[in-house]
């Protein structure tokens, strides 16, 4: 990390191998009795980074593993740029793969796992050492070729893993979890140096996260997968601002989900609050408003026009360091609970446990989604 | 109020204590039955006439018979070793790559025969393949021979049935150490490119070495100590050193003699054990991780 910075910001690096579409078209894969992805298409553009984001059991996984060869779907076909390579074993489809346990050879040195590419397409033998030394300075750990993998720490692996997966140009990069082992200071430094990394790549990257936090920091789209389906696949900005369903709105974000009922074109009911939204009601008669803790704001004493306004009673305040989590009993209604910046000013606004309390929520900020139907 | 530090060393005693008790009576096993007849072994073979005497190693010298024997079992069981190996190996990577429910049938059939003592698999060996044996009967059914081919009371019986009964010893650790090579390796080498023989070259067979070296080491010393397969097989014609060893005791009734036979090949042992160890830990050989 000490050297971070030296070689950032140039666009097209050594290791640039362009990158390539990824098209999946009506994948599903079965396991016996049990679908673990059903039906799912997906076009990921050339350069993207793509993240594919959803709890465990999900079929990320899988998707990644029809992505990567080592599975192959049930139905459908899967196409990098105009070939369908559906059928191609792994070792023909020229990508570059991280996997969440780095699977680095314990037997081989830094620079043997790095070279393992090289080799085993046969590239020239003589451009090994100059290669190999590219990739590990790219992610900053020139000078490791002879150390052995069990002296590496784990954000050492990591990178070893990396330097490995992108030695041999890949138009392609999956990556499954690969900071899912890193503790969370090296895990947030590894994502802004992937960000940085696939500038420099010009790589197509598509990344298997459960961490929601993790795909919004770094995707430039995020497919949100729910058990084997797509939910939603967007900009990290429109699935915040606008979830397709109550599950998108759950899972991105930290969202109290309340019923509500239609009251007119643009606007619910609250019990007896009426709440107005900036955007057209979705279709059905179940609405749920999601409300997200860091959207709603503690009215002071001045209450400003436009805002919607939700009254009720303070029953918890939840010291959390950089913020306050206030919960809070609407009136007659349920408990949500908003998130409050803990400098002085957004601590005086938060009345003590048991006092009334109003909520503003901007009409842009007021998301409503359906209810589910099942 | 005591110290601290007092109570503190006082726990550490009782600890220690307690192990101590706890190993007594497995400590106590191995002193009786393998501490004191080796001693015993050892006293003998440096005892002749009631006094000491390396006459009985003078005649690892003196007498070809001795050398000659050491010479045919070290082949024997080096032979045995290397076709346990080839045998051996695809049916433990089988077992290990497969999926559950049938590496539990491959492994199941290796572990099979060991319910059948060595003494009838013998005897089972020589039904076969006496001179009117089955499988001679078939080659000259078939017309593939003309007269019985020499089948056993030769070194080819020996190695066979040996062979039989050895397989096992190389099959288990070779599946112990393949089974806990990750998949992820073998996935992560293909999708870098690499086709299935040079994943397997590069990645699984590396891998798999330490299973190698407790196999050939196990099988190795199994075969070089033993007896009754050599004895029924052999027909007195392949003379290995464990019937050297019972030649000496039933015939000549040479305890010493034996005895000495008995300690130069425990120090062989030894020095291959010590030897392998420096490649494979001593218990991962003996099949403890």
């Amino acid at each position: 990390m000490a050297a971070a910075g030296s070689n950032s910001g140039v666009n097209g690096g050594p290791l640039s191998g362009g990158s390539i579409g990824v098209s999946i078209r009506n994948a599903t894969r079965r396991y016996g009795a049990f679908t673990a992805l059903d039906d799912v298409s997906l076009d990921v553009a050339p350069g993207e980074f793509l993240s594919l984001l959803g709890p465990s059991g999900s079929g990320k996984t899988t998707l990644l593993g029809i992505l990567g060869g080592f599975t192959v779907p049930s139905s459908g076909s899967v196409h990098f740029g105009e070939a369908d390579v559906t059928f191609v074993p792994p070792h023909k489809r020229g990508i570059g793969v991280v996997f969440q346990n780095y699977a680095l050879f314990p037997h081989l040195s830094v620079a043997e796992n790095v070279a393992f590419p090289l080799r085993a397409r046969r590239e020239p033998k003589g451009t090994w050492g100059r290669r190999v030394a590219e990739a590990l300075a790219m992610v900053e750990l020139a000078g490791y070729e002879d150390r052995a993998i069990s002296q590496l720490s784990g954000g050492q692996r990591q990178r070893v893993a990396l330097a490995r997966a992108i030695v041999f140009r890949p138009r392609l990069i999956l990556m499954d979890e690969p900071l899912s082992a890193l503790d969370k200071q090296l895990r947030e430094s590894m994502q802004i140096e992937l960000r940085r990394l696939h500038r420099q790549l010009e790589a197509t990257i598509i990344y298997v996260t459960h961490d929601q936090r993790e795909a919004l920091t770094m995707s430039d789209r995020i497919a949100i997968l729910r058990g084997g389906r797509l939910a939603q696949v967007d900009t990290p900005e429109r699935l915040h601002d606008r979830p397709a369903s109550a599950f998108v709105a759950s899972f991105i974000g930290e969202s109290t989900l309340v019923p509500v009922t239609r009251s007119g074109p643009d606007s619910v009911a609250l019990g007896a609050a009426t709440l107005r939204s900036a955007r057209p009601l979705p279709e059905g008669a179940a609405l749920l408003l999601a409300l997200q803790t860091e959207k709603l704001i503690a009215a002071g004493d001045s209450v400003p026009d436009g805002y919607n306004r939700l009254t009720g009673r303070v029953t918890d305040i939840v010291y959390q360091g950089e913020s306050l989590k206030v919960f809070l009993a609407l009136d007659g209604g349920p408990e949500i609970s908003l998130r409050q910046p803990a400098h002085h000013a957004g601590r005086r606004a938060i009345p003590p446990t048991g006092a009334p309390l109003t909520a503003l929520i901007h009409p842009q900020d007021t998301i409503i989604v359906p209810a589910e139907s099942a | 109020m005591t110290h601290p530090g007092t109570d503190l060393r006082r726990h550490e005693r009782r600890e220690a204590l307690l192990v101590l008790a706890l190993l007594f009576p497995a400590l106590a096993v191995v002193t009786v039955l393998l501490v004191v007849p080796l001693a015993w072994l050892a006293v003998q073979s440096v005892t002749a006439d009631g006094a000491f005497s390396l006459e009985h190693y003078r005649r690892f010298l003196a007498e070809d018979i001795y050398w000659r024997s050491f010479l045919l079992t070290f082949r024997i069981a080096l032979i045995v070793t290397v076709l346990a190996l080839g045998l051996g190996y695809p049916v433990a990577y089988a077992a290990a790559t497969l999926p559950r429910r049938w590496s539990v049938v491959v492994l199941g059939l290796v572990i099979l025969p060991f319910w059948t003592s060595v003494l009838v698999r013998a005897y089972a060996w020589m039904v076969l393949l006496q001179r009117r044996g089955l499988v001679n009967a078939a080659l000259q059914g078939l017309g593939l021979t003309d007269q019985p081919i020499a089948l056993i009371n030769n070194e080819f019986g020996t190695v066979l049935a040996t062979l039989h009964i050895l397989v096992p010893f190389m099959v288990l650790p070779l599946y112990a150490t393949m089974q806990r090579i990750p998949r992820d390796l073998l996935l992560a080498g293909a999708s870098l490119g690499g086709g299935p023989a040079h994943v397997f070259f590069r990645v699984f067979l590396p891998l798999s070495m330490p299973g190698v070296v407790a196999g050939t080491v196990l099988v190795f010393v199994l075969a070089l100590g033993f007896y009754i397969t050599p004895e029924l097989l052999g027909g007195g014609r392949t003379f290995m050193v464990s019937m050297l060893v019972s030649r000496n005791v039933e015939i000549y009734n040479q305890w010493g003699a034996a005895s000495a036979i008995g300690v130069v090949l425990l120090l062989c042992v030894a020095a291959l054990f010590w030897l392998a160890s420096r490649v494979v830990p001593v218990e991962r050989i003996m099949g403890a991780r």
